[in-house]
């Protein structure tokens, strides 16, 4: 096995902290921090992937819904190990019960597969590894380390409870909605109270779902957010929600309303909870810049997730692999300054950008209307005849018909 | 700032969330620092309303 190798240096003139070194320490072994780390270790990087947890991928703290298509432009092959489930297509239900249905066929570009979280994540790690990749788990950053002149120099740590320093010449912060590394490297990474939902999901059994669709609640049984019902199979099912805590009633939080939608539903009255866990997602368009000099923020912790579905998990491994690439080309120089660094910025805006502004302005507008209305909207996409049925697809028959919920960004669409 | 910690999931969502970085998790444990203005954001947006102001 190979092992990162640690030398021991005088820090402080007194205390002999254990030092590794390495091209690049990539902080979060998530999908952004894996892909970042493999393609770092592919263009000849010696590359460090901390993760403070004991297990890559667990405890879960996800839907694992995705779609199909862009698993290939990061150059993932799907894999039955880690794909619970191939959906057949997704239901879209108002608060009120209409709903409409949509075949793969049709929506293929936002439905898939409902993954196993802990065996893809464990997946991407080990073509990160065996693209030479060093792994430590149960390493946690506690802080930046920086040069004589202020230079980002790489990251202090406590592993297995001692405290340590990783040197690299550059830190890709892959920890996620937490996302400490880039604050701590002075990053504004702050979000506004309306760009936060917060989630709680319960792992269920004993459900009377439909066994490959997932399902999506809009409206008031969650306040600028959806309920999701992403079935695991034998009548298991992840179910969950996400809310916008400044639309909850008062003394309400995500669990209350995820209680009454289940309470309410006649599919649930014989299931019960396997697991449950909660997570935070963002609902912006992404950080106004993720790179500075000697740092690449991706995924979660750069703000990179679809505000409309929350979904982030394509998002992580598209920058994770433009972090890994840009930081290759980088390292030819020698130079990982922001000027350098900025290759990362253009091709994760380019690619994302629009689509980000534009579901953020949908999720706003949303987020307002009454249950009314958005049954009127489902019930018009319904008898709409629309090829593809995407976002943006929704957004442009939305716009015929109602071009009051699409006001102010209309332009978009 | 109190932890409920029967309630609390340790899903990290104040941490990110917190306008100072005030907040901890460290393995199963929530602490807060100095650095905490008491804004209440993370009460707000707890999931399961494992925070209060003391």
């Amino acid at each position: 096995m190979r092992e990162a190798v640690p030398r021991r240096g005088a820090v402080d003139g007194v205390s002999r902290m254990k030092t590794y070194q390495c091209d690049i320490v990539v902080v979060g072994a998530g999908p952004g921090g894996s892909m970042a780390a493999k393609f770092c270790a592919q263009g000849g990087l010696d590359t460090i992937l901390i993760e403070k947890k004991a297990e890559i991928g667990a405890p879960l703290r996800c839907a694992e819904g995705v779609a199909k298509k862009w698993l290939s432009e990061v150059g993932i092959t799907p894999d039955p190990t880690w794909i619970r489930g191939d959906m057949k297509g997704a239901i879209i239900k108002s608060t009120q019960g209409t709903a409409f249905q949509l075949d793969e066929s049709k929506a293929g570009t936002e439905v898939g597969y409902v993954l196993e979280r802990h065996l893809f994540d464990k997946a991407l790690a080990k073509d990160a590894a065996a693209a030479g990749a060093k792994i430590m788990l149960r390493t946690s950053a506690t802080g930046i380390l920086r040069g004589p002149d202020g230079k980002i120099v790489g990251v202090k740590a406590k592993s297995m409870g001692e405290e340590i320093e990783i040197r690299a010449k550059a830190v890709v912060a892959a920890d996620g909605y937490e996302s400490q590394v880039g604050r701590w490297a002075g990053i504004d990474t702050n979000l506004s109270l309306s760009d936060i939902d917060s989630c709680i999901q319960y792992r269920m059994c004993n459900l009377d779902v439909a066994p490959d669709f997932c399902e999506f609640v809009i409206g008031s049984a969650a306040p600028g957010g959806y309920v999701w019902i992403f079935p695991k199979g034998n009548g298991v099912a992840n179910v969950g929600i996400g809310v916008m805590g400044s639309l909850c009633k008062k003394g309400a939080d995500a669990k209350y309303y995820l209680d009454k939608f289940i309470a309410e539903d006649p599919r649930f009255a014989k299931a019960q909870c396997l697991e449950i866990m909660g997570g935070f997602v963002s609902t912006c368009p992404g950080l106004d810049c993720a790179v500075d000099d000697n740092i690449i923020l991706v995924g979660d912790a750069a703000r990179v997730i679809d505000p409309i579905t929350g979904g982030g998990i394509c998002h992580a491994c598209r920058t994770g692999m433009y972090a890994g690439k840009v930081l290759a080309e980088c390292a030819k120089k020698g130079d990982f300054s922001k000027d350098a660094l900025m290759p990362y910025e253009k091709m994760w805006r380019d690619r994302m950008e629009d689509k980000l502004f534009r579901n953020w302005m949908a999720k706003e507008k949303l987020a307002t209307l009454s249950d009314e209305v958005i049954d009127d909207l489902i019930k018009m996409i319904s008898q709409a005849d629309i090829k593809e049925v995407n976002v943006y697809n929704l957004l442009k028959a939305v716009k015929e018909k109602y071009p009051q919920v699409v006001e102010g960004f209309e332009d978009l669409i | 700032m109190k932890v409920d910690v029967d309630k609390c999931l340790h899903c990290g969502g104040c941490v990110g969330s917190c306008p100072k970085n005030a907040i901890f998790l460290n393995d199963f444990v929530l602490e807060f620092n100095e650095d905490c203005v008491r804004c209440g954001r993370c009460v707000k947006l707890c999931p399961v309303a494992a925070l209060s102001m003391e």
